[in-house]
């Protein structure tokens, strides 16, 4: 059993109770709802006569359904439109704060939590989307729940949950040129495979993670879910108070030193005992991209696509499968593979610095011919940003389609689709049969300066070639 | 009173709606094609859909378009109701439609625990008793039922004399109605108070300016 680490002490802190069932009652200090997994909640609420016992510890955005080239309502797609407005009616009726369009603070979830504040170290956090545990960049517990969970946190601020292992992961030394966060924790998947981190809070450590910036630690803390762990963290640090300083949300003044004080209290102790320990270092990681149809079906752009003969018998008959829906062949380099669709967006990589490093790339090309390339940006936040420091332009004139923010291609439930059997390089998380809008459809996952230097090339390239 | 209180269920009182024929699948009372629905808000305008209404959408004169069923809050069925897919939407398009609880000569089990979950009582009663309490409703819809889970009977019929008929129900389900504890929100809800105190206790919550 792990001890002393953030997980333990968090956990700690927030227990309410021993449950008959021999779970644990935990507080949810912060619960984040978004219009497709909270209705039925609500409704189920509502039916029990019973309203939200933390109101103002529940916040609500718009980001799955949104469609990102108009705002308009009401919205063409009746669904969404219902959608949309059952979260309004919600929020008024028990007193949430919204953040919709008109806030100028509207986006992804995981984005504007963090981005205003909200998301602070030693939390516990709930949300129906698996992804929640983006917030585990900030040193929080943050567990992505399902709808009737959301109707437990609305009604009590708790969760009835099992407690997890801690498995410590490091990244030593220092990253290669071109190699990002995304690529990292594609590697760390690849490493570990996608069910290697089930039963598990992943904690994120190492010379590599204390040099990141908050966003990319998001982008590694947002995946642990593809890699089977339900939470991801980083101890908090300088880089995570900085961050925090001045955001809407964040206290200030002397609750901000205090609240760093605290901040500093909930981090591993050096002393912490894990339940395992993995190593990896930098040095070895390559810019990564997926070829197959599960986030671990990954190689480095250098590399030739895997042979299923040399796998284990069950990774075998994935591997099969992959490939014959991909179109791909074994043993060919995944550089060059003709692309369709390029996406740069989704809670994992549609930060402003994505978009920095995303633009740098595009910087003076033009979008290949066969290519449909668009970029949607995590928030309104971002979008506006990105706007002053006129990233918009750069990609409009390299081609690329400028959009609001919202979850988009991620999982295609806006009109953002593939068709047919589109291949996408694609900024975001899943890569899974159908998830981006079309059953024939193909993914490759990639960092959004691959997915930018993909558009340019019209097939995957090596961003280390491009940007020399 | 302590959250759990609200949340007990001892007693039902409304009108009766019949529905008669054994195996009713859950298909029947939920067409698969509204399980696409991504909320459960619309589910009660969807029960027996399909037996309803014809494919021009006329309807077919099924009890629950019928005038003088609606209000209703009983549902009184024969056996094995609710065979089929375990779908929670079933449920949930009757107990949108108005049910609060379901009287039956016999449930599948899922259905019936699927109702518990919601806070529906799914009681039993013997063929003959639901048969004249079926006859009953239908000659007279307005005639007022009560499920009495406390003295494990049903009333039906005008007070001071109502005609008084045995309901079964599991052990355990009827505890969970009877204390409140169906649910995760009723046993989370009874620890309000440790909720609160762990809540005050967390520097967060007050801002980190409560010392
Ligand atoms: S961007 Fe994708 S992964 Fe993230 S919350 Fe939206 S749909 Fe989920």
């Amino acid at each position: 059993m792990a001890q002393g680490t953030l997980y333990n002490k968090v956990w700690d802190s927030h227990v309410v109770d021993k449950l008959p069932t021999g779970q644990y009652q935990l507080f949810i200090g912060l619960h984040l709802i978004h219009e497709v997994t909270s209705p039925q909640a609500f409704d189920m609420l509502s039916e029990k006569g019973l309203s939200v016992a933390y109101p103002n510890r529940t916040f609500a955005t718009v980001d799955h359904i949104v469609p990102t080239d108009s705002q308009a309502r009401p919205f063409q797609d009746g669904q969404a439109e219902a959608m949309m407005s059952a979260l309004e009616k919600n929020a008024r009726k028990f007193g949430l704060q919204f953040f919709s369009f008109n806030t100028g603070q509207q986006g992804i979830v995981h984005i504007i939590g963090p981005e205003l504040g909200l998301t602070q170290p030693g939390m516990t956090i709930a949300c129906g989307d698996s992804h929640t545990s983006t917030h585990g960049a900030f040193g929080t517990l943050a567990f992505g729940v399902g709808t009737t969970q959301i109707r437990d946190v609305l009604a009590t601020q708790c969760l009835a949950m099992d407690p997890l292992k801690v498995r410590r992961i490091n990244v030593n030394g220092r990253l290669g040129p071109g190699v990002y966060a995304k690529d990292v924790m594609l590697y760390i998947i690849h490493q570990l495979g996608v069910k290697g981190g089930i039963g598990y809070a992943y904690e994120y450590g190492g010379a590599v993670f204390d040099r990141m910036t908050m966003d990319e630690r998001m982008t590694v803390c947002n995946m642990s879910i593809e890699g089977g762990a339900r939470v991801g963290y980083v101890n908090p640090d300088e880089t995570t108070f900085e961050y925090l300083r001045g955001r809407k949300f964040a206290p200030s003044g002397l609750a901000f030193d205090k609240a760093v004080e605290y901040w500093r209290s909930v981090a591993s102790s050096p002393d912490a005992q894990y339940d395992d320990v993995v190593d990896f270092e930098g040095a070895a990681i390559e810019p990564m991209v997926t070829w197959g149809v599960t986030p671990g079906q990954s190689v480095g752009v250098s590399d030739r696509l895997p042979d299923p003969d040399a796998m284990s018998p069950e990774d075998k008959k994935s591997a099969e499968f992959a490939y014959n829906h991909m179109g791909l062949k074994p043993g060919s380099p995944i550089k060059g593979t003709p692309i369709d669709v390029a996406f740069i967006g989704s809670c994992t990589n549609s930060r402003i610095s994505d978009l920095r490093e995303a633009a740098r790339v595009v910087q003076g090309h033009k979008v290949a011919n066969s290519v449909k390339a668009f970029v949607v940006p995590g928030s309104q936040q971002v979008k506006q940003q990105a706007e002053e420091e006129k990233l918009d332009e750069v990609f409009r004139e390299a081609g690329f389609d400028w959009r609001g923010a919202g979850c988009s291609m991620c999982l295609a439930m806006n009109p953002d689709k593939l068709v047919g059997s589109q291949i996408s390089a694609s900024s975001s998380n899943r890569n899974f049969v159908g998830r981006q809008g079309s059953k024939e459809g193909r993914t490759l996952l990639m960092s959004p300066a691959m997915v930018a230097a993909a558009a340019i090339e019209g097939r995957v390239a090596d961003i280390r070639e491009f940007l020399s | 009173m302590t959250d759990l209180d609200e949340l007990k269920i001892t007693k039902i009182e409304g009108t009766a709606i019949p529905v008669e024929g054994n195996d009713i699948d859950t298909d029947r009372i939920i067409p698969a094609r509204y399980l696409k629905e991504i909320t459960f808000t619309s589910m009660g305008n969807y029960p027996f859909y399909d037996e309803r209404f014809d494919t021009d959408g006329n309807s077919k004169g099924h009890p629950f378009d019928d005038p003088r069923f609606q209000g209703a809050s009983i549902l009184l069925v024969n056996k094995n109701f609710g065979c089929g897919s375990s779908r929670e939407h079933a449920p949930q398009a009757l107990m949108r439609w108005g049910i609060k609880a379901v009287v039956g000569e016999s449930f599948a089990e899922i259905f019936a625990g699927n109702c518990t979950m919601l806070g529906i009582p799914v009681v039993t009663a013997s063929a003959t008793h639901v048969q004249e309490l079926m006859e009953q409703t239908k000659s007279s819809p307005q005639t007022a039922v009560v499920i009495d889970l406390e003295h494990q009977e049903i009333r039906y019929g005008a007070a001071p004399e109502p005609t008084r008929i045995g309901l079964e129900i599991p052990e355990s389900r009827l505890k969970a109605f009877m204390h409140g504890t169906w649910d995760s929100t009723g046993i989370l809800l009874s620890n309000a108070e440790k909720t609160k105190a762990v809540a005050e206790r967390l520097p967060y919550i007050s801002g980190f300016d409560g010392g």
